[in-house]
């Protein structure tokens, strides 16, 4: 029983986060902002170059093999610099699902092998959230049809692209029909692998969720200390402090929660819906906290277009009923916690 | 990262788990807020002690077994499970005791620790003054040195249980000239003392559950300072934060009332069907729980690689003492008319003790320092935010 990560992993994260640092400051998000397309294929290049989008595509097609965990740590670092990409959706979400489809499924490969090499986007339309991320840049949309598994060129969608407060959010509707000549799985191994897809897509939104928590502290932390009124900096208040502390605090106990949730889906735990449906909530509510403390912090110029809180602050608030509302994943966790004979109590905090 | 248990560690949860099968009380014991009731509590420590059951952490030779901190996880997931009485020495054994293992001698360490875990020995803590809250610095009461003795003048409050416990430590400044956290030192008296009067203080639940001690011309030895003289409060606060804030309230507690507290629900719609508030509070409370206990292991897992943990403390006790008051202030709502009727009334629920824990939780962002300054420190400490 070890629940901590290796210097190893950590080092990833922190060189992760140097090289967004770098490659990604507020400037260049909101020069991104402002393109037709919201993207940067530059940036984009540049990840792949970092063996970013071949962190999950099996070693046999040129990638990495890592796992969920890794990605606990990588979607919190693509959140604390509000990276405008959904590369998760192509290196994580999409690998995952094209490395759990039978090795003999025309183009799994292939794509995988473009994935890691970072030549690719691919889209996912699961259906849990209506709207679709940047399907408009996709190369490939994987589509979820009646547990059917199906890959389709964006040419062969009909896309209506709708404009999001988050403007590097670029979201279309789809719609979609299904014929055999599309599909890569039928419904009956479908149905578990869009299960598992469906927990990568919830688990990136929360890990990406609490790095936005983070920075959205750490603005309104800098901010605190630098704005003064009365003679003092705000930060001194107890007013303030305090707010700040519980964002500290709700950020401190969703990060187990997200670890956790990553740790139950790598090793294929029953439970693995309960956990993962709990990090969504404990990480998007830690990042609705920070914002709403953070424009509080500060002041008018939280809410202003100017001060680079709202950058983070949009994305947050978007992401919260992204891969399922906090009702859909209450009712996850109800289905589990509230049934008959529920697994619950203190001997099944690493189920028994 | 690996959350296995290993095979040691299954088999220890299975010996606690058969152990606590055979010996936990079928009827609950006292309130070990009365005589009575403490007197039963004290003998279940006993018998805890006797199994080596008592302080799983400590070694060996002061009355424990030497178990990791995960081991203590698993013993208290087991404890609290299987419904065993509240402990009642916990001051002493979750506060003091750890600052003996620190700073004590060799001698002072096998005189109190093993009377200690056997609850031979009760424990109460005295912090507070009357002007000497949260601004603890600000302690009054003096012990001055009189050849080889400190002579006690003064006045503590709010010690728990004090008017049944046989022993208080708390702070006593020792240079009558020194001023805040400067020359005090962190003393143990025994409460028999000559000129020791302690007056019980009625609480919430109408028992004595705390009191106030007064000290008059109370001696003790030199010996009975912890750590070196005038160095108090570097004692004192070296070994609160970790205790405070996760070994004081371990993550089993808040999971096993979180777990009654479905079953309450569940009971509840059975009779009166869904309410979406209710359920939302309900599942909120779950994940709560067992967000604080990830949290327990995954701090546990930091400190087993020797990563100090500060401020983060302060969090936690924070975390647990507001997941307390909104479980029971969410089975107050499920009960409805029933929650305000007290364990001996006819149509009184799970004999009262959701309205009992009700009343406890509302001190639980009170005591062991207020969630004001726990806010703070996290604040100060972690966020780096200035002092005002």
């Amino acid at each position: 029983m070890d629940f901590t990560f290796t210097e190893d992993q950590l080092a990833f994260k922190e060189a992760i986060g140097r090289f967004l640092m770098v490659e990604a400051p507020p400037e260049m998000l909101r020069e991104i902002w402002e393109t037709d397309e919201g993207r940067s294929p530059e940036l984009r290049r540049k990840m792949a170059e970092q063996g970013l989008t071949a962190l999950s595509v099996p070693e046999e097609q040129g990638g990495l093999g890592m796992d969920d965990v890794a990605w606990s740590l990588l979607t919190q670092e693509l959140g604390y610099y509000a990276i405008p990409d959904s590369m998760a959706d192509t290196a994580y979400v999409a690998a995952g699902l094209l490395a759990a489809l039978p090795e003999a499924t025309p183009d799994r490969n292939a794509l995988l092998e473009r994935i890691a090499e970072g030549s690719i986007r691919i889209a996912v339309a699961h259906g849990i959230s209506p709207l679709v991320a940047d399907v408009h840049m996709a190369d490939k949309v994987l589509v979820h049809y009646e547990g059917e598994v199906h890959l389709v060129s964006k040419e062969a969608l009909a896309c209506q692209r709708n404009t999001s407060i988050d403007s590097s959010r670029r979201l279309s509707r789809i719609q979609f029909q299904p014929d055999s000549s599309s599909r890569i799985l039928g419904a009956e191994a479908g149905t578990s692998v869009w299960a598992e897809t469906l927990n990568r897509g919830v688990l990136a939104v929360a890990g990406q969720s609490l790095g936005l928590a983070q920075r959205m502290l750490d603005l309104s932390v800098d901010y605190a200390v630098q704005r003064k009124q009365f003679g003092k900096p705000i930060g001194s208040f107890q007013a303030v402090k305090h707010k700040m502390a519980d964002v500290a605090g709700a950020i401190e106990f969703a990060k187990p929660v997200l670890y956790r949730a990553a740790y139950a889906l790598a090793s294929g735990e029953a439970r693995a819906d309960l956990h993962v449906s709990h990090a969504k909530l404990a990480c998007c509510k830690a990042a609705w906290l920070s914002a709403r403390h953070g424009i509080q912090v500060h002041g008018a110029m939280g809410y202003t277009w100017e001060a680079d809180l709202q950058m983070f602050m949009k994305r947050a608030w978007a992401l919260n009923a992204s891969w399922g509302t906090r009702e859909f994943h209450q009712n996850r966790i109800a289905d589990i916690v509230l049934s008959d004979g529920a697994p619950i109590g203190p001997q099944f905090t690493f189920g028994d | 990262m690996q959350l296995k248990y290993t095979d040691n560690q299954n088999a220890f949860r299975r010996e606690v788990r058969a152990w606590l099968k055979e010996n936990v009380p079928s009827k609950p014991l006292e309130s070990y807020d009365t005589r009575e009731g403490f007197e039963q509590h004290r003998a279940w420590e006993g018998k805890l002690y006797e199994s080596r059951l008592s302080m799983v952490m400590w070694p060996e030779y002061l009355g424990g077994r030497g178990c990791d901190l995960i081991e203590w996880l698993i013993f208290e997931e087991e404890y609290y499970a299987a419904g065993a009485p509240m402990r009642v020495n916990q001051n002493g054994q979750l506060l003091l005791g750890p600052t003996l293992m620190e700073f004590g001698t060799e001698d002072q360490k096998r005189r109190f620790l093993p009377r200690m875990a056997s609850s031979q020995d009760m424990w109460a803590q005295g912090w507070s003054e009357p002007d000497a809250g949260s601004d603890m610095a600000a302690i009054r009461s003096k012990a001055i040195r009189d050849g080889d003795e400190f002579v006690i003048n003064g006045q503590k409050t709010w010690s728990t249980r004090a008017i049944y416990a046989d022993w208080i430590f708390g702070l006593f400044r020792t240079d009558p000239n020194s001023k805040r956290h400067h020359g005090l030192s962190y003393l143990v008296v025994p409460l028999d003392s000559p000129g020791v009067s302690v007056r019980p203080i009625k609480a919430l639940n109408g028992k004595d559950a705390f009191a106030e001690v007064f000290f008059d011309d109370v001696r003790i030895p030199l010996e009975n300072c912890i750590g070196a003289e005038g160095q108090g409060w570097g004692v004192a606060m070296a070994t609160a934060g970790f205790e405070r804030g996760l070994l004081l309230r371990s993550p089993a507690r808040f999971q096993e009332t979180a777990r009654r507290l479905v079953n309450l629900y569940r009971l509840y719609v059975a009779e009166h069907g869904e309410s979406s508030s209710l359920r939302t509070a309900v599942l909120e409370s779950w994940m709560g729980a067992e967000a604080y206990a990830q949290s327990a292991y995954h701090t546990v897992g930091l400190v087993n690689r020797g990563v100090k943990i500060g401020a983060e403390s302060s969090i936690n006790k924070v975390v647990w003492s507001e997941l307390d008051l909104k479980m029971h202030e969410t089975a107050m709502e499920i009960l409805g008319a029933h929650g305000e009727l007290s364990g001996d009334a006819p149509e009184a629920v799970d004999g009262g003790s959701w309205l009992e824990g009700f009343l406890f939780a509302q001190a639980g962002p009170i005591y062991a320092g207020t969630n004001e300054i726990q806010r703070n420190i996290v604040a100060e400490r972690m966020l780096g935010l200035p002092r005002a």
